[in-house]
């Protein structure tokens, strides 16, 4: 069971977040200019780090925040948690 | 290879079982091989036993980072089927499903294969017009699904007893798949290891790949670093279901794979209650009776990204009130054993049978439920490491696919396989 700390609510449990799945890739700045590999990446490659991954959470039995957490792939352990502004 | 027979059997009890061969050798590392194949779970070790067999290359070494059969191929729950939505999708698993039929005569291994029809219990109006959309998709491939009232599925599922009128989900109707089936998983992997053994191939255990190797100069494949030593091929094959961005990342090629956990767990062994395969997708459940009596239970994955091999308290109580819903009289059984494992999904959640833009680098993966796929997964991706073309059957499962924006979307039928 996960303990997601809430900037706002602070340390809660798991049950009361949705996982609303990694943080998309960045936007490639002038899609005129980039090629279709660039672009294919930016869409269908997500991060899949043995490590951290950065995700998104919604907090939303609790507060309604999105929060943005950083989480070891290999031990669940939450390095660091921010609201998303 | 020693041939298993009732005889054999009965020649061995007499010397005390002291004199069996042994399944497989374990011979010495070479330094080169005209194909390695990374991974000795199912999908590897059948894709192996295909290139002896079907296409006569015999230089072929398996590299395990663990032990034969530790990965997937033991941890899953066994269930075989082919009631997916895609046309693309459907004569792969139909293909599939017929190659296990016959698998236990073709490998003389005995893979207690039984076939016992898969029934969801299908408890939301949207769930059940998916089904029947995968119904009318599988009649045109000859995967057969059809509904049954009620009644009918209290009848032949008599443990359900949840899910009345005035239920949170009351049960709509069930819907089955006479061909799904179930075998004994670690025998899968351990026949197709001794008879691809018989052909030739070598497997290596405790021999982890840690980095693709590249020519320098043309960029294709030359072979692996291993934690033994460098070992060459001009072919290289990853088949390591759930690690594969962990070892494509070793020379920057960028696959569309994330990692998930998911799990599963038993209970004591009980008397008969359930010959089918029961799947309540709405609620997020499935379960089977295996053969010593324990009912062999799965839920639903861990939500974000992991590479754990354990199963989360919380993925487990869901699991747990889920079926207690609809079956409240497993209240009193008692929970024995539960575990995870880690598997990728591509991201239109079709699996990846491939060349890649390196040459020589064969991918397969996003084998969520690829228990039921080992055997036509490994008959093609044979095929494809044999010929440098794709068999009909995996031909849309290339990774072009992604290069043209033109995914098969095939979410899954249960919960998670
Ligand atoms: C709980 C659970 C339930 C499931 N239920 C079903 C089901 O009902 N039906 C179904 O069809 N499918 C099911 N699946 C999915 C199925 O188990 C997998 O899709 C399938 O086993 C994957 O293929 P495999 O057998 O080749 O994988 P594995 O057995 O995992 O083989 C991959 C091997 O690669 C090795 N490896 C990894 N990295 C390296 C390295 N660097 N060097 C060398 N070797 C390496 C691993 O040790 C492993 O042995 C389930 C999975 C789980 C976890
Ligand atoms: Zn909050």
């Amino acid at each position: 069971m996960l303990q997601i700390s809430c900037p706002f609510c602070g340390p809660r449990n798991e049950v009361e977040f949705v996982y609303g799945g990694p943080l998309k890739n960045r936007r490639p700045d002038d899609i005129s200019q980039i090629d279709d590999t660039t672009w294919i990446d930016y869409l269908t490659v997500p991060k899949n780090p043995l490590g951290p991954v950065q995700e998104r959470w919604w907090h939303v039995r609790g507060c309604g925040c999105w929060l943005t957490i950083t989480r070891d792939t290999r031990s669940h352990d939450i390095i660091e948690s921010e609201i998303e502004s | 290879m020693q041939s298993y027979s009732i005889f054999s059997l009965a020649r061995n009890a007499l010397s005390g079982h002291q004199n069996w061969s042994k399944a497989w050798r374990s011979p010495p590392l070479k330094k080169r091989y005209d194909v390695i194949i990374i991974g000795a779970g199912g999908h590897g070790l059948a894709t192996a036993y295909y290139l002896a067999k079907n296409h006569g290359i015999t230089n072929v070494a398996v590299l395990e980072k663990g032990w034969l059969g530790g990965g997937n191929i033991a941890r899953n729950t066994v269930t075989i089927r082919s009631n997916y939505m895609r046309d693309e999708s459907i004569p792969f698993y139909v293909k599939s499903v017929k190659l296990y039929e016959g698998l236990t005569k073709e490998l003389n291994y005995n893979l207690m294969y039984s076939k016992r029809s898969m029934i969801d219990v299908v408890q939301t109006y949207p769930k059940l017009r998916e089904i029947k959309r995968r119904m009318f998709n599988g009649d045109l491939h000859g995967s057969a699904y059809e509904r049954i009232e009620v009644d009918e599925l209290r009848r032949r599922i008599p443990p359900l007893t949840g899910g009345g009128p005035e239920s949170r989900l009351p049960i709509l109707a069930g819907m089955v798949h006479p061909s799904a089936a179930v075998c004994r998983h670690d025998a899968v992997a351990w026949s197709y290891a001794r008879a691809a053994d018989d052909r030739g191939v070598e497997i290596h255990q405790n021999t982890e790949v840690l980095q693709l190797l590249r020519d320098s100069t043309d960029g294709s494949i030359n072979g692996v670093e291993t934690n033994r030593g460098t070992v060459y091929a001009d072919k290289v094959a990853v088949v390591v279901s759930g690690h594969t961005t962990s070892i494509t990342d070793t020379i920057g090629l960028k696959l569309p794979l994330k990692s998930f956990n998911l799990s599963a767990f038993v209970s004591e062994p009980v008397k008969p209650i359930i010959d089918v395969i029961v799947n309540c997708p709405d609620i997020g459940v499935y379960l089977n009776q295996s053969d010593k009596g324990e009912l062999v239970i799965g839920g639903a994955p861990d939500a974000g990204q992991s590479f754990r091999r354990d199963i989360k308290q919380q993925v487990f109580e869901d699991a747990v009130c889920s079926m207690l819903e609809l079956f409240p009289s497993f209240k009193r059984l008692k929970l024995m054993r539960q575990w995870g494992g880690t598997l990728d999904i591509a991201h239109d959640a079709t699996p990846i049978v491939s060349q890649t833009d390196v040459q020589g680098l064969y991918v397969s993966a996003g084998w969520w439920g690829g228990f039921k796929a080992v055997p036509a997964g490994g008959y093609t991706l044979a095929h494809l490491i044999a010929k440098n073309e794709q068999h009909e059957l995996t031909a849309p499962f290339s990774l072009n696919r992604f290069k043209r924006l033109d995914f098969i979307l095939e979410a899954g039928t249960t919960t998670a396989t």
